[in-house]
């Protein structure tokens, strides 16, 4: 019996559970439907939870658990011969190779007695867990269906208590969600601290120069290492503000247009082509902006006598600016279309044109929105990477300039990590004080936008 | 609102009965709006049939009816306020001043800086008092200065018998005011732009009942200067602030005349059994 065949029992069970529930609180009804509390169909949700819930925790349980469980059993039982002065790392190898052993795989060692008596009382041991589980189970999910019938009673409030559960699993897969993101930033914090203890946060902060090569071995020269982020902060600054200087007035006027001027024919197609912009991979974006817009303005730039480096912050930030067009547009099309009809009609009475109406009343009204549509449209661009990772390069300058090469914080945690890493030496750890680097500016840009979103929401009711 | 003066029905009644029968308003003075066979077709389905109505200059005249009567459409047509309506079309003649408004050759934005609407929920911007009322000058360029502009706004606002409840905080937001006050804020915003006509589309239909009397005597002040014409869905109103009165029904015009005629004595048994609150 493998966990699938187990599961889908105890999945038959539940079903089972819910029509016993409900056939038996219609038997307790003596067939009076209205006598009983609640709808039948609620007393079979009721069984069902009872033979579901511990059951499926259980295995759930057991899956998270058991390579560890039959991993410590199977190292306490190993012959003395096999372990004989070995460290936890050679340890787990010889567990690996057992594992192999075990499920007929190739091992990286020679196959003696000993390992393939580990082998089978691996096996055995795995088998014997799976037993245990699928007795416990069955026994737990019957049980629950026991108790549960045994529960109902025409006076007993079966849609409170389910009702309840259901709350509760909603409450429990919002909590996971926090969890998972407070994980992610507990393993940037811990990391970062890390960093911290190599490189000090104010040459970190502050630093102009960022060079993370660090030597591997002593006699190395020249690659000590710096990392100051701001070259990197400057780049990314620069890049988000080419994009938003693209995208927040091509995004505001097409929304403008979309919501005040177009027919509804035209908005029912141009509507849905924006936002199959914001449909196309972001690493497309970076071929035509490595391909194409880079050299396409080089070549300008040459041209006109300037020189411009075939990677330029110029390139990156406008095809970024492309792809939040429809990000910009789709949220302040929300936002004005929200301005209620009673301003427009107001103005209009008053004998405004249209042009008066949408920037004397519409927009006014609607500017705290559009302001927080655009902070989360330059949170956006900051976190972007295929960009520039492909049209911005990777010279870290500090330098204002849109037609010189700049690198940008995402682009440098990618180089940071690509390829094979020590887990100990600044320059990789050097990726996870950036990201948090990054996390704090994004967060703090979207709280902000949010703060100002509710501030003035309720403004013209 | 330390005082209040609140009149009942009765007292209102009386006073209009005595008003509409007076020589001075019995001679019908020149009329603002002429329409004739005004049809109002919202795409396929047609709201309005054939209206021939005649607006009286100075007055308040009301229109009533059930709802969807096509009463609403009739006033929005005078100012076309309509025309923001996808797939609204209107034929016939509407006359203002002996001009069809509907011609090509007529400006919405001067017909509407002449004819000023009240919307039935009150819709202050989301800006100060002061800039509400300012908002119509400012667009129209009626006023050359400053000086000027404030003088327009405090007279709008006492006008609209707003000034002394707001006259200290001219810069806080207009939606911070209470319902009744909002419309009269409203209602000083549209007499800003210094129109001849106002429209009111039940203007107190959002309002509760001491509100709504400042505003009925309200009306019974701007009547002097401005031609006033109301929709409303409460008859009472209509006999109190009105001294003509139109009756719409399924898009049709009924009858018109003076309120006092159609609420004492009307010719039409339709409008009879509206009255009497046979349908409704």
């Amino acid at each position: 019996m493998s966990h699938s065949v187990l599961f889908l029992i105890l999945a038959a069970l539940t079903f089972a559970g819910f029509f016993m529930g409900r056939k038996r609180a219609v038997a307790q009804a003596g067939g009076v439907i209205r006598s009983l509390h609640s709808r039948p169909n609620y007393y079979g949700y009721l069984v069902a939870l009872w033979c579901g819930i511990p059951a499926f925790a259980l295995l759930l349980l057991w899956v998270g658990l058991e390579s560890n469980v039959v991993d410590t059993l199977l190292a306490a039982s190993l012959p003395d011969s096999l372990t004989a002065g070995m460290d936890p790392a050679s340890l787990s190898l010889l567990l690996n190779d057992i594992h192999n052993l075990a499920a007929g795989v190739a091992t990286s060692r020679d196959i003696n007695e000993a390992m393939a008596g580990a082998a089978d009382h691996y096996n055995d041991l795995r088998e014997t867990g799976l037993l245990a589980l699928a007795v416990v189970a069955l026994g737990v999910a019957i049980g629950g269906i026991l108790v549960g019938s045994k529960l109902i009673h025409p006076d007993l409030r079966a849609r409170a208590k389910v009702e309840r559960a259901i709350n509760r699993a909603l409450f429990i897969c919002s909590l996971l969600a926090i969890m998972i993101t407070v994980g992610i930033v507990m393993s940037l914090l811990f990391e970062s601290i890390r960093f911290f203890g190599k490189v000090s946060p104010f040459d970190f902060l502050f630093g102009l120069e960022w060079s993370p090569q660090t030597a591997l071995r002593a006699d190395q020269v020249g690659s000590s290492g710096a990392f100051g982020a701001l070259p990197l902060l400057a780049g990314t600054m620069l890049i988000s503000f080419i994009a938003m200087c693209v995208a927040a007035p091509i995004g505001l006027l097409s929304a403008i247009y979309l919501v005040e001027y177009a027919p509804r024919k035209v908005r029912a197609v141009v509507k849905p082509l924006l936002e199959i912009l914001a449909g196309i991979p972001t690493v497309v974006y970076g071929f035509f902006a490595a391909l194409t817009a880079a050299p396409f303005i080089r070549d300008v730039g040459t041209s006109l006598g300037l020189s411009v480096s075939s990677e330029s912050a110029l390139a990156a930030g406008a095809v970024m600016g492309i792809m939040i067009i429809p990000f910009v547009s789709s949220l302040s099309d929300d936002v004005i279309n929200a301005v209620p009809q009673s301003m427009r009609d107001g103005s209009y009475g008053l004998g405004a044109t249209q042009s008066e109406t949408i920037l004397r009343v519409v927009l006014p009204a609607a500017l705290p929105g559009i302001v927080g549509s655009m902070l989360l449209a330059v949170s956006r661009a900051i976190g972007e990477t295929m960009i520039v990772v492909m049209a911005a390069g990777l010279a870290a300058n500090l330098t204002a300039n849109p037609l010189e090469a700049v690198t940008t914080v995402t682009v440098q945690i990618v180089t940071l990590l690509v390829g094979d890493q020590e887990f100990d030496s600044a320059k990789t750890l050097a990726a996870f004080a950036l990201g948090l680097l990054l996390f704090c500016i994004t967060l703090a840009l979207n709280v902000v936008a949010l703060m100002i979103v509710n501030r003035y929401r309720e403004q013209y009711e | 609102m330390t005082q209040m003066n609140v009149k009942t029905d009765d007292e209102i009644l009386s006073e209009n009965s005595m008003t509409a029968s007076s020589p001075v308003t019995q001679e019908a003075p020149r009329p603002t709006f002429v329409t004739r066979g005004v049809d109002v077709f919202y795409g396929d389905k047609q709201a309005l049939f054939g209206i021939d109505l005649d607006v009286q200059a100075s007055g308040v005249t009301a229109l009533i009816g059930p709802s969807g009567c096509g009463k609403s459409t009739f006033l929005r047509c005078m100012n076309r306020m309509n025309d923001t309506i996808d797939g609204c079309r209107i034929s016939g003649q509407i006359l203002l001043d002996g001009e069809d408004i509907y011609d090509d050759q007529v400006d919405v934005v001067h017909l509407r800086a002449r004819v000023g609407i009240v919307f039935q929920k009150p819709n202050p911007f989301p800006k100060s008092i002061y800039d509400n009322v300012a908002y119509g000058p400012r667009i129209h360029g009626i006023t050359s200065s400053k000086s000027e502009l404030d003088d327009l706004v405090k007279h709008s606002l006492e006008k609209a018998g707003l000034w002394g409840e707001v006259a200290d905080r001219l810069d806080e937001p207009g939606t911070g005011l209470s319902g009744g006050q909002q419309q009269r804020l409203c209602i000083a915003r549209a007499i800003a732009v210094q129109p001849t006509v106002i429209l009111m589309d039940e203007p107190c239909s959002a309002l509760d009942p001491i509100a709504t009397a400042r505003i009925e005597d309200l009306m019974g002040e701007l009547r002097e200067q401005f031609t006033i014409v109301i929709v409303t869905h409460s008859m009472q109103q209509a006999a109190r602030v009105s001294q003509r009165t139109a009756f719409f029904h399924l898009g049709e015009l009924v009858e018109v005349g003076a309120t006092a005629d159609i609420f004492s004595n009307p010719v039409e048994q339709r409008t009879q059994d509206y009255i009497t609150g046979r349908f409704g």
